[in-house]
């Protein structure tokens, strides 16, 4: 007991020093923001020169009443909208909400401009320091309206962009599971190639489309990090159980391929917002053989067990749904900061499974590192990167 | 799968892409789709020339109907700006007279350059370098044979002069090492107003283009002298400001200058007399009855011309304004490069079927016109 109560006593003073130690910090802080408001000691800096000013469009919608434009602020001092030209002539708007844009702030631009269907437009935004931002329309068609009608085709599309394909590779797996050790083996290296084009496919378009994001975003580190973070959380919920294999190997392979084609799903929905998506039956066809090596990559894994029915449709719900569900957030609430989150969080968790269908392999093989470079791994790594590179040709325009 | 979607394509494969039908589910997507945008895009045309919101609803005056929902948003707040457009057309600069030992008139001018930011479109900031406070600078008026002296006094932060389009000595150019002057100091150009006619000045130091640019122009008007003119007495005596001839003439200064705000060497902001769409929103009112004598002047600075038309009416043009016949009869659109000017004459007065009403003028750039440079004169029987 005493003991005990010299030892508290003991404790508490270092206690309150520790508790004394974290507020003196922030009261520090406090004291500097006070000075540096209150008596400006940046005043000689102050050079005459205007306020750095940036403005991001986020959003473009066109319809009846003529043109919207969701945009994003972001400088050193508020932003004044003062006038908005449409194809360079100046035309009435109102800013919803009105006023100044503080730092970070979105608002809605309306436009009554009568739009030609088909044909370009260019807005420029004019500041009150005389600063323009421009922004093109490439193409002026009407927003498709949000209707349960429209979300149905969008469901529809998604499903057949997203869903199916991953179930007609998952198909391949009774064919797949008389499989040898060294067809095993090649087959997950074919996965790790695909799954490492899908990654380097993420990344590059996150980085893309952060390009295209508010700077208050951070661009390039927001991708980076969201990607880290994804790919660190992945890692230590897959390893609580152990090393992961089997069903939940395939289940963090359909996780990592949801989240990039939920990213995708999101532009796409966007897109269609914006009319500037015009959807060919080639380009859907060409998307659906490139899912199909995904819904391959999901079976790999599994080839040594026996899934039941329910667990194949979940898995090819986790893998395809995401691209549904993307489409439509994308539709209702597109911006390209998060569509850059989506691929960015994707990519991380690409690269998870990457590293766990890796060594899933090594384990099949008794920890053999040298496996890495057998023939039917670098030849199956290979042959994954060329037949999705070869299918993205189909895609790519 | 975001490449898919063509985000920055050619707009015309894209359309191409986009008009061959879906297979499976997106066919049936996008036909629905389609539909939709055919029944919106009607109704959307129909808005845009009925009701296409605010400011043209029925509420609005018919001067304001006039151009639909394009035009600029809000006012000027003129008082800030030190200058009122209205006021420009018809504030000339008299200078002081004086009588000079050998009996010869003089005509005394005091301008004052002075670095100050104006409000040239509603809301829209620019940093001017500017004549007595205001561009255009003041429309100096003399009559021709006077003897001229302008007092320039550089308040500034740059060098700068006046150049005036006249017939003057080398030492009076107001080009560097004759008559451009550092801040703080000062400078009297000193010449006989001559020729007669429709002149401008403007600032000659370097570099030119920012420094006209900035605002630093005007007109200066010189009259004829109707004693040296007798076979055009009349004409010169309706030219002379101040004479009974004179004051039926409904005289107008006007000065086309453009705005490149964010200095990439193309304008933003087009104007006569430097506010986009002031005479769009509060017209010039013209007397029916009286003619009317435009001063007008192009000062715009990254564009090769500028033009004027007037809408239902013609006009008798004098180039330069050096000369008492039309140097171009029954015209109703002019050209002007840069420090170009005339003198445009026209009556509502003369047709029945000129009544009473608005009467559009502007640039015949559609580019300019629809970037401010658009304005109205407003014809009644009477002004009060």
């Amino acid at each position: 007991m005493t003991d005990e109560t010299a030892s508290s006593q003991a404790a508490s003073p270092s206690r309150r020093a520790a508790l004394l130690w974290t507020v003196i910090p922030f009261l520090v802080l406090a004291a500097a923001i006070a000075w540096l408001f209150g008596t400006n000691p940046l005043r000689s800096f102050e050079n005459g020169a205007p306020p750095v000013e940036n403005l991001t469009y986020e959003r473009t919608t066109l319809d009846g009443g003529g043109v919207r434009l969701l945009v994003r602020a972001g400088g050193s001092e508020p932003l004044k909208i003062a006038q908005v030209q449409v194809d360079a002539a100046y035309w009435q708007f109102t800013l919803d909400p009105p006023g100044p844009l503080p730092r970070g702030q979105s608002a809605w631009i309306s436009i009554p401009f009568p739009w030609v269907l088909g044909e370009a437009h260019r807005v420029t935004v004019v500041t009150s320091t005389g600063a323009t931002f421009e922004h093109e329309i490439p193409v002026a068609v009407p927003t498709p309206e949000v209707t349960s009608n429209g979300l149905r085709s969008q469901a529809i599309l998604g499903a057949f962009v997203g869903i199916l394909p991953v179930a007609i590779g998952l198909m391949f797996y009774p064919a797949l599971r008389g499989a040898g050790l060294s067809a095993m083996r090649f087959l997950l290296a074919v996965t790790v190639g695909l799954l490492a084009f899908l990654l380097v496919d993420a990344v590059a378009e996150a980085f893309e489309l952060a390009g295209a994001s508010a700077p208050v975003f951070q661009r390039g580190a927001m991708v980076v990090f969201a990607a880290a973070a994804s790919f660190l959380l992945l890692m230590a919920v897959s390893r609580r159980g152990g090393r992961p294999s089997g069903v939940a190997l395939a289940t963090y392979i359909a996780i990592g391929i949801g989240l990039h084609n939920m990213g995708e799903g999101l532009a796409i929905g966007g897109a269609f917002a914006a009319g500037s998506a015009g959807l060919g039956t080639f380009l859907v066809m060409g998307f659906t053989l490139h899912n199909i090596t995904e819904g391959i990559g999901i079976a790999a894994p599994l080839l040594k067990i026996r899934p039941t029915f329910r667990q194949f449709v979940l898995l090819t719900l986790i893998a395809g749904g995401p691209a549904v569900l993307g489409m439509w957030i994308g539709s209702l609430a597109y911006a390209p900061h998060w569509s850059a989150l989506a691929l960015a969080i994707g990519a991380g968790a690409i690269l998870q499974v990457i590293i766990e269908v890796t060594l899933f392999m090594l384990r099949n093989d008794e920890d053999r590192t040298d496996i890495l470079f057998s023939k039917e791994v670098l030849g199956g790594f290979a042959l994954g990167i060329a037949l999705m590179y070869v299918t993205a040709m189909l895609v790519k325009i | 799968m975001r490449n898919w979607l063509p985000f920055d394509l050619g707009r015309r494969k894209l359309l191409g892409a986009g008009l061959a039908a879906a297979g499976g589910a997106a066919l049936a997507a996008r036909s629905a789709l389609s539909q939709d945008a055919a029944a919106q895009h009607q109704g959307h045309q129909m808005s845009a020339t009925t009701d296409g919101k605010a400011g043209t609803s029925d509420a609005a005056p018919p001067h304001m109907q006039a151009h639909g929902a394009m035009i600029t948003v809000g006012d000027v707040d003129n008082e800030r700006n030190g200058f009122d457009p209205t006021s420009m057309l018809t504030d000339w600069d008299l200078g002081t007279v004086s009588t000079l030992p050998d009996g010869r008139r003089q005509r005394t001018f005091e301008v004052e350059v002075e670095d100050k930011e104006i409000e040239i479109a509603p809301g829209v900031m620019f940093p001017a370098w500017t004549f007595n406070g205001r561009v255009p600078g003041p429309s100096l008026r003399a009559m021709e044979g006077e003897r001229l002296r302008i007092i320039l006094r550089n308040y500034g932060s740059h060098p700068h002069s006046m150049h005036f389009h006249g017939i003057h000595a080398a030492r009076m150019d107001g080009i560097p090492g004759a008559g451009v002057i550092n801040p703080g100091e000062e400078f009297v150009y000193e010449f006989d107003a001559r020729p007669f006619g429709c002149h401008l000045y403007h600032c000659h130091a370097l570099p030119l283009a920012r420094h006209i640019h900035k605002g630093m122009y005007g007109l200066f008007v010189i009259d004829p002298d109707p004693e040296l003119r007798p076979e055009f007495r009349d004409v010169a005596l309706s030219r002379l400001h101040g004479s009974p001839e004179n004051a039926r003439w409904q005289e107008l200064a006007m000065v086309m200058n453009a705005f490149d705000t964010n200095f990439d060497g193309e304008n933003e902001f087009y104007a006569c007399n430097t506010i986009a769409h002031c005479y769009a929103k509060k017209p010039i009112r013209i007397e029916k009855s009286r003619p009317v004598r435009i001063y007008l002047a192009n000062l715009t600075e990254f564009d090769p011309i500028n033009s004027f038309h007037i809408h239902g009416n013609f006009f008798d043009y004098f180039d330069q304004g050096t000369t008492l016949t039309p140097t171009l009869k029954t015209v109703d659109l002019i050209m002007q490069c840069q420090a170009q000017r005339g003198i445009l004459e026209f009556t509502f007065g003369e047709h029945a079927d000129h009544e009473p009403g608005l009467y559009m003028f502007h640039a015949h750039q559609s580019e300019f016109t629809e970037l401010g440079w658009m304005g109205m004169f407003e014809v009644v029987e009477e002004v009060a």
